[in-house]
């Protein structure tokens, strides 16, 4: 008990109670009440930053979910160097992301970066990926997309590996397409693994900081920058912890909010532990 | 940094010119000094703890740490953090009241105010007066006018020594000049017009290239602000850059930055440079400390091509926008003396000879920079003399106010707006809108 209030209670109590004074580093706290709290729909860089992390999140949730579970259905059959070729495809998870952010960043870059080549050897014209405000976040989606997918389709995979054959063989003898085995028989039947995905995805995404922060810094202008960003600046380089503190409760707010919306949808869709849907 | 590095023997000259010359023992040199030497010795046995930050300077001072213990017989713990942690972690630690550092590498442009206002750095006025902590040479003169503002506060009291210095110089692709015959620009007029006719996107050449994302921007802007008669604050602390000049330099910025690579909006020092050094852009205004990746045959395909000289003048004067670091002394330090003479040896000639001919900065000290045995083992010398210059026409960079993080990152959100096409009083006016209530929150309480 003692350990879950030093570690959990006094946090947060001690986060609310800072949000409620205005206090910079090197000055005494002055209580305010909820004046931070009241200057935050006025704070256009933080009404931005929440439209931000949402488009984010959505973006970097859904991408992986869908090129994931293709990626497991390819894996789930036999082929030649299949073990090596899953190998390959996971190793992006492994890397360490500000590693990434330095690599990507170097390809993203308009003029030398070999993502343009690419482009240019199909004939497509150049891009200006992460230096454009219009194609920053799908650009950043994109780095989050190539080193999560993996994970989604380790998850979908073991969904797929532990599903019994008896409905495919139905299917099989009933004369069933691919797309339709997988629509009506596949897919169902690993919606709680694909649940789990999406939540461990929504989670992640949501407090993307590390790629995000080295590839872009929240720029160009604010077009790329998350609430955590936006935190982090408040709080370590502005120092201002009390309208930080006032961020960080307004943004626990939202990951709750969005992690409630997520399991309203599991319970609507009758998802459940056995896997198959209503 | 392998093409600036200094050469040993060059080394051993600039340290001979010294007046350190106690620390010259550790080297095998003897020497008489001058005039009546501190007593180094005086505090041996102490240990003292120094917060750097991590890069050419701070490791410097790691590097050659055993040869401070040799003088003074003080020991010396540092740790190296990189830049932003090693803010957060000095400010957190000044708050508590008790730092566990004696010595803290601060970043004036970013932390003057801050510091001076909480008044977490100790006085060392008297110590820089006092023959037996002070060597005769470190004067307060021998420091450049910036150097001097920033470690000084508004009553002259000094409170920390001024170390490396950043001054803002042109960079320009000699060989592109020649290839279109264009005249190295003197003006800002000049320069946007040379930007434009040596811009050839087609052959994938620009211009010009430059800092375009928000807050690094600032760095660059300021010089044309500057040179725009622009001052940042009234003298009753109101902020002044949306006013006519701001705003005749932010048109500026925006022309000259039409003629820079796509993406420019998210360019920092690190893509302008790349652009520079795959000789796809023909100018570059930035910090001086890039001489050595430019001149790196491993790094660069301009080595021997690029050029170095002022930053141009503008219709109000000609300045160089400058930045700098300082080494100081936390007030609540129980070891202050000790940790003074550890300072004085992070800024004294041989350090600062040192700091230079490796190119991992610029001393803020005239006499290093005027020695000419110093001057011999840097291996740039045109690059040298675009410095030399640059420190007598220096100008503080950025307000000296408490939120000039904030100010970076809102001024700087406006200028990134305008290389889209923005107009710039608005995007100004804009960004002032949202930084008068902070400036209101945090100086004037």
């Amino acid at each position: 008990m003692i350990v879950v209030m030093a570690v959990i209670v006094f946090p947060w109590a001690y986060t609310i109670w800072m949000s409620l004074h205005e206090w910079k580093v090197g000055q005494a706290p002055t209580f305010v009440g909820f004046a931070n709290y009241m200057r935050l729909p006025g704070d256009a860089r933080f009404v931005e930053s929440v439209w931000h992390t949402l488009v984010y999140t959505v973006l970097s949730v859904v991408l992986p979910l869908i090129l994931g579970t293709l990626a497991a259905v390819v894996f789930n059959n036999r082929f030649p160097l299949r073990g090596f070729i899953r190998g390959l495809f996971i190793l992006p998870m492994m890397a360490t992301p500000v590693a990434i952010a330095l690599v990507w960043t170097m390809m993203f870059h308009p003029q030398l970066g070999v993502l343009n080549y690419m482009l240019s050897l199909v004939g497509l014209p150049p891009s200006l990926w992460v230096f454009h405000p219009g194609t920053v976040i799908p650009s950043l989606v994109l780095v989050e997309t190539w080193q999560w997918t993996p994970l989604v389709m380790l998850i979908v995979l073991g969904g797929l590996s532990a599903l019994p054959s008896e409905p495919y063989e139905s299917a099989q003898i009933d004369g069933a397409t691919p797309w339709q085995t997988f629509r009506h028989i596949s897919l169902p039947m690993i919606m709680p693994f694909l649940f789990i995905a999406a939540m461990i995805r929504m989670i992640d995404a949501v407090k993307s900081f590390d790629i995000i922060f080295a590839i872009t810094q929240g720029g160009p202008g604010n077009a790329s920058e998350t609430i955590n960003l936006y935190l982090y600046s408040v709080a370590f380089v502005y120092y201002d912890v009390g309208y930080g503190s006032a961020i960080v409760v307004v943004f626990f707010a939202l990951i709750v909010a969005l992690a409630g919306a997520l399991l309203h949808l599991r319970q609507r869709t009758h998802w459940n532990e056995s896997g198959g849907s209503a | 940094m392998a093409s600036q590095g200094p050469s040993r023997r060059a080394l051993l000259k600039g340290a001979l010119a010294t007046s350190a010359l106690p620390a010259l023992g550790s080297l095998g040199i003897s020497a008489t000094p001058a005039f009546a030497e501190p007593n180094w010795k005086k505090y041996a046995g102490t240990t003292i703890e120094a917060n750097l930050i991590k890069g050419p300077r701070g490791e410097l001072l790691q590097k050659y740490a055993s040869e401070f213990t040799d003088l003074t017989g003080i020991k010396v713990e540092s740790e190296l953090i990189p830049e932003q942690q090693q803010r957060q972690k000095a400010v957190i630690e000044l708050t508590s009241g008790k730092p566990n550092f004696d010595v803290i590498h601060l970043s004036y442009h970013v932390q003057k105010r801050q510091f001076d206002k909480a008044g977490w750095l100790a006085d060392i006025s008297g110590f820089m007066k006092d023959p037996t902590l002070t060597t005769p040479d470190l004067t307060v003169d021998d420091f450049s006018p910036g150097g001097r503002t920033f470690a000084e506060n508004d009553k002259g009291v000094m409170h920390s020594l001024p170390w490396s210095v950043d001054y803002f110089i042109l960079y320009y692709n000699k060989e592109l000049f020649a290839k279109k015959n264009v005249a190295v620009p003197k003006t800002f007029d000049e320069m946007v017009v040379a930007a434009e006719k040596l811009n050839d996107p087609s052959a994938g050449i620009y211009g010009f290239t430059g800092r375009g994302l928000r807050n690094a921007n600032m760095a660059l802007w300021t010089n044309f602000f500057l040179n725009y008669g622009g001052e940042f604050l009234d003298d009753k602390g109101n902020i002044l850059t949306d006013g006519p000049e701001a705003i005749e330099a932010t048109k500026v910025y925006q022309r000259l930055m039409k003629s820079a690579p796509p993406g420019v909006a998210g360019f920092n020092w690190m893509e302008s440079m790349a652009s520079l050094t795959q000789g796809r852009a023909a100018m570059w205004i930035d910090a001086d400390g890039w001489a050595p990746p430019i001149e790196d045959p491993n790094a660069s395909r301009v080595v021997g091509k690029i050029g170095y000289t002022l930053v141009p003048a503008g219709p109000k004067g000609q300045y160089s926008s400058t930045y700098g670091d300082g080494i100081g002394i936390a007030k609540t330090s129980t070891k202050k003396e000790a940790a003074y003479l550890y300072c004085q040896w992070a800024v004294s000639k041989q350090m600062g000879a040192r700091l230079l001919q490796s190119g991992g900065g610029v001393p803020f000290r005239n006499s290093i920079l005027n020695d000419e045995t110093v001057r011999k083992g840097v291996k740039t010398q045109e690059w040298l003399d675009a410095v030399i210059a640059s420190a007598k026409i220096s100008k503080l960079g950025l307000p000296v106010i408490v939120p000039v993080a904030e100010f970076r990152d809102l001024v700087g959100s406006a200028l990134t707006a305008t290389l889209s096409g923005a107009d710039p009083a608005t995007e100004l006016k804009k960004a002032h809108e949202q930084f008068r209530p902070i400036l209101e929150r945090s100086e004037k309480t």
